[in-house]
């Protein structure tokens, strides 16, 4: 009996570590970035730059990991408590159709590069960390991709991406302070949603 | 001066304190969209029909010429180990690997670095200066054009004798670097509200990490 429940005991604690390695920001980026790769190494319509698809595929595997209302108040900054529930719905919305499709847009040129998963420093509870990885490239120097992620109920999520150093959301702040200076937050709502629509015009 | 103050008065939105001179900045830009109309078929060409194996050698061989100064950076940083690291690289990929075709130290470890004369003036404490945008060259700020002046110097491609093979060298170096930029194009064009902003706004923020070395402190929101 005794030996049974050490067992027992063994076993949840096992299952209970790999769910744990599971959880980890680090093995969760991993996981979502090889799954993607996988799909874009083996399809020859997304290689040649056939946008929609990418965007599907990043719908399904990507965007669940995505807080994007975390982004669009990041890309805000201090702007975003001036716009109330439903402003702030629609600019998540339409920042989070541009962000997808510029991510979309990159995984296109993706060619033969590998990935290297950098160790993760993870000081104990801490709810917010970076993950670091690397794009490898033949004959090119590494570029630097980053996450930054924060722990919710439902698990990690990343609310920024930084490549060489630059953020695809920060890098907004300036364009979208001068905007809500000049036209308020509705004239964001604007600039947003028109610039998806011209870049969906022109989608393949 | 006075060509510079009539060129800024033409600015609609300059209100960044770090790029007093958009109006003069925003001119040479699109002299430099004017240049990348001829530059960007030629980089796209070469992308398209030189293969894989051949687009890497080249890429390593300019890599290891630069490995060089990236070294020379590295001691002046105050990064010994990076700098041995770097010699080394030079060493084995110029025989191991073949006159540097071969990146075979990344292979064994010795990570690439990426390191020029601005980043050391930063680490230095030398402040960015204003932001100013050149044709060919493009972003750097006064420092970093300071810096750019230097790296310039000291490359050795410029300073070969055989006039034929210079021209050759640098012309081929060029090519293959706008040829790397063509990713970035891609995202830049869907992702930017006005190019220029951009452009300025992702050197800003790239430079800040370089000269940190990827891990620059939090800026304040």
């Amino acid at each position: 009996m005794k030996g049974f429940f050490s067992f027992f005991l063994g076993l949840l604690l096992s299952v209970s570590s790999v769910f744990a390695q599971e959880d980890s920001p680090d093995a969760l980026v991993k996981k979502v970035t090889e799954e993607v790769l996988t799909i874009v190494r083996q399809d020859k319509d997304i290689q040649n730059g056939n946008t929609r698809k990418a965007i599907e595929l990043v719908e399904v595997k990507v965007l669940p990991h995505f807080n994007f209302q975390r982004m669009t108040a990041l890309a805000m900054g201090k702007d975003w408590n001036k716009a109330n529930a439903e402003q702030k719905k629609r600019l998540s919305e339409e920042f989070k159709t541009l962000l997808v499709r510029t991510y979309s847009n990159a995984l296109t040129s993706y060619r033969d590069q590998t990935i290297r998963y950098k160790p993760t420093k993870m000081p104990g509870g801490d709810a917010d960390v970076v993950v670091k990885t690397e794009i490898l490239q033949p004959g090119g120097k590494p570029i630097q991709l980053d996450y930054s992620l924060e722990k919710q109920s439902e698990g990690w999520k990343v609310y920024d991406v930084i490549v060489a150093g630059v953020s695809l959301v920060t890098n907004y702040r300036d364009t979208f302070t001068q905007e809500v200076r000049a036209n308020g937050v509705d004239g964001l709502i604007q600039m947003l949603s028109a610039k998806n629509k011209q870049l969906d015009s022109g989608k393949k | 001066m006075a060509l510079v103050a009539g060129l800024s008065g033409c600015a609609t939105t300059a209100n960044n304190p770090k790029d007093p001179f958009e109006g003069f900045n925003r001119v040479m830009f699109s002299v430099n969209e004017g240049i990348d109309v001829v530059v960007k078929p030629v980089a796209q060409g070469y992308d398209k029909v030189a293969p894989t194996p051949v687009k890497t050698g080249i890429g390593n061989f300019f890599g290891n010429i630069a490995d060089i100064w990236i070294a020379v950076n590295s001691f002046l940083q105050g990064k010994p180990a990076d700098g041995f690291s770097d010699i080394g690289r030079v060493l084995v990929n110029s025989t191991l690997g073949i006159v540097g075709l071969i990146d075979v130290a990344s292979e064994m470890g010795l990570e690439k670095h990426a390191e020029d004369f601005g980043q050391t003036l930063g680490t230095w404490g030398v402040e960015g200066g204003p932001y100013l945008f050149w044709p060919v060259i493009g972003p750097r700020n006064v420092r970093d054009t300071f810096g750019f002046v230097v790296d310039v110097s000291a490359d050795p491609v410029p300073h070969v004798d055989h006039v034929p093979t210079r021209n050759t060298l640098m012309g081929v170096r060029f090519i293959d670097l706008r040829a790397s930029l063509l990713p970035a194009d891609k995202v830049v064009e869907q992702a930017a509200f006005d190019k220029y902003n951009y452009i300025r706004d992702a050197y800003f923020q790239n430079r800040r990490s370089a000269i940190y070395d990827g891990n620059p402190p939090p800026l304040e929101d």
